[in-house]
């Protein structure tokens, strides 16, 4: 009854916002800013830099090569400047936006001055010009960017209304939620929550018998469910997943040929590191100096394969030194997306248009990593398969041995050896600014330093890498901690507190709850950058373990769910996907590390694209039998030219670059992938199998597929509808017996004789389950 | 950083401010009808939005494109672009004053001679056009009047990766959306059983080079505008077909169970995500019917066969991948990926071009008049062409027989037709060495900006706003080359 009452009021709001649609708000469409109020404090962060980013920083911002009448906005320094081409008049005057004559310019209606310009397809609402406006009359003011403020805990607020919440965490949602007349949801089932918190945490759905155990011994305190995930192995190789996009890390070179190469161990450390959950100053340090470390390890040395899973040329024809500059421009621009949140890139070529790091600044950086002694391209794909040669130097060579002692996380067969790459600084260089980014077009030299803007790189550290990786993780440091405690929020909730995840720059999005996310990172920081003790905070929290429906009061006044007055949910990445079913179905195969694996893949793919006459090594793709097709997926082979389809499907990035956000699309392409892949079929033939094995009675096997697959029991409805399908499914292959043999024949996994028709029925029924969109959500 | 109650209330203001913006954008996508309507409540954010699409700017010529890429860089100097000084002066070094500085790849960079050396194949002048085409494509040359041969393409890049990269992103750094994938975002779909943008591949015996997926990948664009691989074989599209031992029906039957089971869902969760994944169930078994019927060539009579050539009967040629590109192009696919792989003629190039033009040269200039007769042409544009020219001297031993010739950036020779191009038209010159364009150049941003034109497409608008910067398929250069519109 009471969801019968929930469908129709939501019809009923979705009814009346339609004709609201129609009657209203098309018809001013023009003015999309009608109704908008402007706030009594107009903040330049806020309100007014977004503004004159996004419209005005081409001609009149940091780049000076594009500067227009020599007029820049960026700076306060500098906006208040006498204007060069209009003697005696200025462009802004505090308090007077009648003298001012950018926003003369913005509201004229004279397209010869209008600002921005007409050919510049772009222009002012309404509400940005009265945003403006107001924000002259308060005196103009300046501030430095948020971002490069050094984050602060300010106080944590106080509810006079409500007692909800846990801890911090809670207390600034609430304000904003308070703020807007909304009420928090409540609390998740205990079941879902156990499941929410075992994806979150290992990527894996949790096994019936740990949610039973769970569920006898529950309390309400779910501290005891975090930490027993948190310390199972699944938690490092689900952090490790999401490295890898970051870390560009594949299997193969990328460009041209494409080949072989050995980065594989690097890829165990990870796993290990957050197993052992060393400190996110630390597993940074390693990944970008640990050779430079004093009495550095081999295991620290291992970690800054970081900076060389870029793709490397095997292209007969190329020019070394474009090559060469392309890795180093590589590994620049990954540290600043991937660890930053700074588009760098744009500073490549040019003065960054929007935010203050020149390029200049750019090629500061990039000489950090100048110094490696590489090649553009070291041999061609032929000459590599002829010498099995899978590593550029520089490199390290791993045998068997080591691995029973000190690196005894790589999952390494006996009597081999192992070449991965690594970085050194056995090549100095100067570096210059590259004109326009091209190799050959050198000009002003450089030294190793970082952006003033951000933080001052502090005098007495080595300008090498080390020194860098000091200036990364230094506690006033306004970014390291922020991104990546925004990096675990968008794990956990699917879109950050700053939704541009890789963009913490003046064209990023702001954060929506600004003082949470410098709470939380000055709070990471002081735990000694602890990420397991990060995920428990956030975990902990009420508004983590809110349930995820969809409330009307929340859709309308909040239809992004910013305020988090629910949780949100969403659908899992391929990987989650694919070891979702593997686990559910029994088939995981739960080894650790190790070479990366060739589980099913539609034949021909890479012979139909690959460069032909067996060029190179990746040429055909043999899937690999027995356990190794049910390994968890962050081990699946990664051919950067052509990655795993029931991957890129789910909206896996290429590996080509440093990726932190992925999409989460909706499309028929994924309906066929859950529908017909031979991993999804044969998972549900082989539940199938073992649930008729197991369960004599029809309804027990139908609510045992379904517990197993979804973590709770099914509703009356639920099972009503599956008792009833595997029924007609039943008649159906009754007659037709040999359809039913056809259909279980799938796999190669070892067939139980079971009775065809059941089994068959019953797979059916469990492939319903596998397409169900709670399947493959994280509710 | 500071902050008082009122302006905490502004990030959702501007939640509401994008929210209604989208309203506006709706207005040009109602098109897309119902589908457009569980994407207002999804709020998606503004970056999406910054075009009203589904919509051109202005009126099109062109309502879909055919591109018939010729993968590896087919050499000009023995397709289009006709130099009788190379035989006058063969064996000659290339002057410097020609050469000026030109970077080479590694394969040539190090010959201390750079020979000029003719072609192993004839030229003749074609139509009224009297556009010269060499002997190895007699078809094409049969359509001198229908296709338009632009003489002056060129580009930065020297090798194959960021050459074809380029062409197809309009970027030689990995990353971009694809030229189709823009098309498919600006325009959207005109059959919503068939995606918006394919691609069919094929290789020749030729020396050849690899294709990447990311040569038709979405880039930071939605992934529902990235290419699907077509593939010759039973499964054409990956994971179209349904397993052994379950009929049509059965499979109806279960897809049933999924959405009602869905549908109890959403009104427990209220999430209308699981509305457009139903749609999206719904779309693929659509798919599972339409894309076999649009690849069985069955039905086609034995003239079109004949138009064709035989291979055309053959799954996986380039023949078939034409025929099926026009059968595509009929049900209202926009854009039209086709490759043909094998043309990087480092050596033996008298050989493998003869090999290769057989492959390619009935088939296209098959398309184009099939096309015609269909009364398609007018607004489906066709391209063929590679990724850069070739040197106009030897590579490797100096045999007029059999030789090669490296990768070569600054002139190379494409064709059009159709599709609000002006018919039998010699645009652009290259030097008498056929070098250097001379006359007219027309750079790969100005070719996008032009096909954009043609498609009703102001590449300066079409933007996408990633990383906080608007990007374009033209980048920031990029002019539409009038002379070649209709």
């Amino acid at each position: 009854m009471r969801q019968k009452l929930l469908v129709l009021f939501i019809l009923v709001f979705l009814a009346g916002f339609l004709l609201a649609l129609k009657k209203g708000v098309f018809s001013v469409s023009n003015d999309e800013s009608i109704g908008l109020i402007i706030p009594d404090i107009v903040d330049y962060n806020f309100h007014i830099k977004p503004i004159l980013s996004d419209n005005c920083y081409t001609c009149h911002g940091p780049d000076a090569n594009k500067r227009k009448a020599g007029l820049r906005l960026d700076l306060e320094g500098t906006a208040f400047l006498e204007l060069k081409e209009s003697p005696g008049k200025f462009a802004l005057v505090p308090g007077e936006p009648k003298n001012s004559k950018a926003y003369l310019h913005i509201i004229t209606d004279d397209p010869e001055v209008i600002m921005p310009p007409s050919d510049s397809k772009l222009s002012l609402n309404s509400y940005e010009k009265k945003l403006i406006k107001k924000w002259i009359e308060q005196g103009a003011k300046f501030e430095k960017h948020w971002a490069f403020i050094p984050p602060a805990k300010k106080e944590v607020p106080k509810s006079e209304e409500s007692q909800w919440g846990n801890n911090e965490i809670d207390a600034f949602i609430l304000e904003e939620l308070e703020l807007n007349n909304l009420n928090p949801s409540v609390k998740a089932s205990t079941e879902t929550l156990i499941r929410r918190i075992s994806l979150d945490l290992t990527g894996l759905p949790p096994d019936a018998d740990q949610v039973k155990g769970l569920l006898d011994n529950h309390t309400d305190d779910f501290s005891f469910t975090i930490d027993k995930f948190l310390a199972s192995s699944g938690y490092g190789e689900y952090m490790t997943q999401s490295w890898l996009d970051l870390a560009r890390y594949a299997d193969s070179h990328g460009y041209q040929d494409d080949s072989y190469r050995t980065m594989w161990p690097w890829r165990d450390w990870v796993i290990h590191a957050f197993n052992k959950n060393l400190p996110y100053d630390e597993f940074l340090t390693w990944q970008l100096a640990g050779d430079l470390l004093p009495n550095a390890t081999k295991e620290q040395v291992l970690a800054t394969g970081f900076n060389r899973n870029h793709p490397i040329t095997q292209e007969g024809g190329v020019i070394q030194e474009e090559y060469r500059v392309n890795y180093v421009l590589d590994r620049t621009n990954t540290l600043g997306k991937g660890i930053l949140g700074l588009t760098l890139e744009c500073a490549r070529c040019h003065e960054h248009k929007y935010d203050a790091i020149s390029q200049k600044n750019y090629y500061e950086l990039f000489s950090f990593f100048n110094q490696v002694d590489e090649k553009g391209l070291q041999m061609d794909a032929v000459q590599a398969k002829n010498q099995k040669y899978y590593a550029d130097p520089p490199y390290i060579e791993i045998s068997a041995d080591e691995t029973e002692d000190l690196l005894s996380f790589i999952n390494m067969e006996k009597n081999t050896q192992i070449k991965v790459m690594v970085m050194n600084d056995s090549a100095p260089k100067t570096s210059f600014i590259l004109n326009r980014g091209e190799y050959d077009q050198p000009t002003d030299s450089v030294e190793p330093s970082t952006p003033q803007t951000i933080y001052p790189f502090p005098k007495g550290l080595p300008q090498n890498r080390l020194g860098l990786a000091k200036w990364i993780t230094d506690k006033n440091n306004p970014l390291t901690a922020r991104v990546f405690v925004n990096r675990i929020w968008t794990m956990l909730f699917g879109r950050g507190l700053v939704e541009t995840t890789e963009d913490f720059g003046v064209q990023g999005s702001l954060p929506t709850h600004p003082e949470l996310l410098d709470w939380l990172a000055v709070d990471f920081m002081e735990h000694n950058w602890d990420i397991k003790y990060l995920l428990k905070k956030i975990m902990l929290s009420s508004t983590y373990q809110q349930e995820s429906k969809f409330r009307p009061d929340l859709r309308q006044v909040d239809p992004e769910n910013k305020l988090l007055g629910r949780m949100p949910r969403f659908r899992m990445s391929g990987e989650m996907i694919r070891d979702y079913i593997l686990t559910t179905s029994g088939l995981l195969n739960a080894k650790i590390g190790g070479s990366s694996v060739k589980p099913y893949q539609p034949a021909g793919l890479w012979e139909e694209t690959n460069a032909g006459n067996n060029r190179g090594i990746l040429t055909t793709y043999v899937p690999d039998d027995g356990d190794d097709l049910y390994r968890r997926s962050l081990y699946t082979f990664w051919k950067r030219t052509l990655p795993p389809p029931n991957m890129t499907i789910f909206d896996a990035p290429t590996r080509d670059f440093c990726e932190v956000r992925r999409q989460k699309t909706n499309t028929p392409l994924q309906a066929l992938a859950l529908q017909n892949d031979v991993q999804v079929l044969e998972a549900a033939r082989v539940l199938a199998e073992r649930t008729v094995v197991e369960r004599v009675e029809n309804q027990d096997m139908i609510t045992d597929v379904f517990r197993r697959i979804l973590v709770r029991s099914p509703a009356d409805e639920e099972l009503l509808t599956l008792k009833k399908y595997y029924g007609d499914a039943v008649n159906t292959y009754l007659k037709d017996i040999e359809g039913a043999k056809k259909l279980i024949a799938v796999g190669e996994y070892e067939h139980l004789n079971t009775d065809p028709v059941k089994t068959a029925a019953l797979m059916l029924t469990a492939q319903v389950i596998y397409n169900l969109d709670e399947t493959i959500t994280k509710e | 950083m500071e902050k008082d109650k009122k302006k905490s209330e502004n990030p959702l203001k501007v939640n509401r401010r994008h929210f209604f913006s989208q309203l506006s954008v709706g207005i040009g996508s109602l098109a897309l009808g119902s589908l457009l309507i569980p994407d207002l409540f999804k709020g998606v954010t503004s970056e999406r939005l910054t075009h009203p699409l589904g919509v051109a700017h202005f009126a099109p010529k062109a309502k879909r494109v055919i591109y018939l890429f010729q993968a590896g860089a087919p050499s000009q100097l023995e397709t289009f672009d006709y130099k009788p000084t190379l035989r006058k002066r063969m064996g000659e070094d290339l002057p410097e004053s020609i050469r000026n500085g030109q970077r080479l790849t590694g394969m040539t960079a190090n010959q201390d001679k750079f020979p000029l050396m003719p072609p192993a194949v004839d030229f003749k002048q074609h139509g009224e056009s009297g556009t010269w085409v060499s002997d190895f494509f007699p078809h094409t040359a049969k359509i001198a009047d229908e296709i338009t041969v632009v003489r002056s393409m060129h580009t930065e890049a020297i090798n194959h990766d960021p050459a074809i990269t380029f062409f197809q992103t309009g970027s030689q750094i990995s990353g971009r959306p694809s030229m189709g994938s823009w098309l498919s975002y600006g325009l959207g779909s005109e059959n919503k059983n068939l995606p918006s943008f394919v691609v069919l591949t094929s290789r020749g015996k030729g020396n050849s080079q690899g294709l990447y997926s990311k040569l038709w990948s979405s880039g930071f664009l939605d992934s529902k505008h990235q290419g699907v691989l077509l593939r010759s074989g039973k499964d054409p599209v990956l994971y179209l077909n349904d397993p052994e031992g379950i009929s049509r029906s059965d499979k109806r039957h279960l897809l049933d169970q999924v959405s009602s089971l869905n549908k109890l869902h959403h009104a427990e969760t209220g999430d209308d995500e699981i509305e457009s994944r139903i749609a999206q169930y719904e779309m693929a078994y659509r798919m599972q019917m339409s894309v076999p019927d649009v690849m069985d060539i069955s039905k086609e009579p034995e003239s079109i066969i004949k138009l064709y050539g035989e291979d055309c009967q053959v799954p996986g040629t380039y023949a078939a991948n034409a025929l099926q590109a026009r059968r595509l192009a009929e049900n209202g696919v926009r854009f039209i990926q086709l490759y043909h792989q094998g043309w990087d003629q480092h050596g033996n190039l008298p050989n493998e071009m003869a090999g290769q033009a057989k492959d390619v040269d009935q088939a296209s200039a098959a398309l184009v008049l099939d096309l015609k007769q269909r009364g398609m042409l007018e607004d489906t544009l066709v391209i063929w062409g590679g990724e850069f020219g070739r040197g106009n001297y030897c590579q490797g031993k100096f045999d007029p027989t059999n030789y090669g010739r490296d990768h070569h950036p600054r002139a190379f020779s494409i064709w059009m037709a159709g599709g609000g191009i002006k018919p039998g038209l010699n645009y652009g010159k290259t030097d008498e060495f056929g070098y250097n364009v001379v006359e007219n150049p027309v750079h790969i941003n100005d070719f996008h900006a032009t096909l954009m034109h043609t498609l009703g497409l102001d590449h300066e608008q079409l933007t996408y706003k990633y990383q906080g910067r608007r990007f374009r398929l033209t980048d920031v250069a990029g002019n539409v080359i009038k002379d070649l519109l209709t």
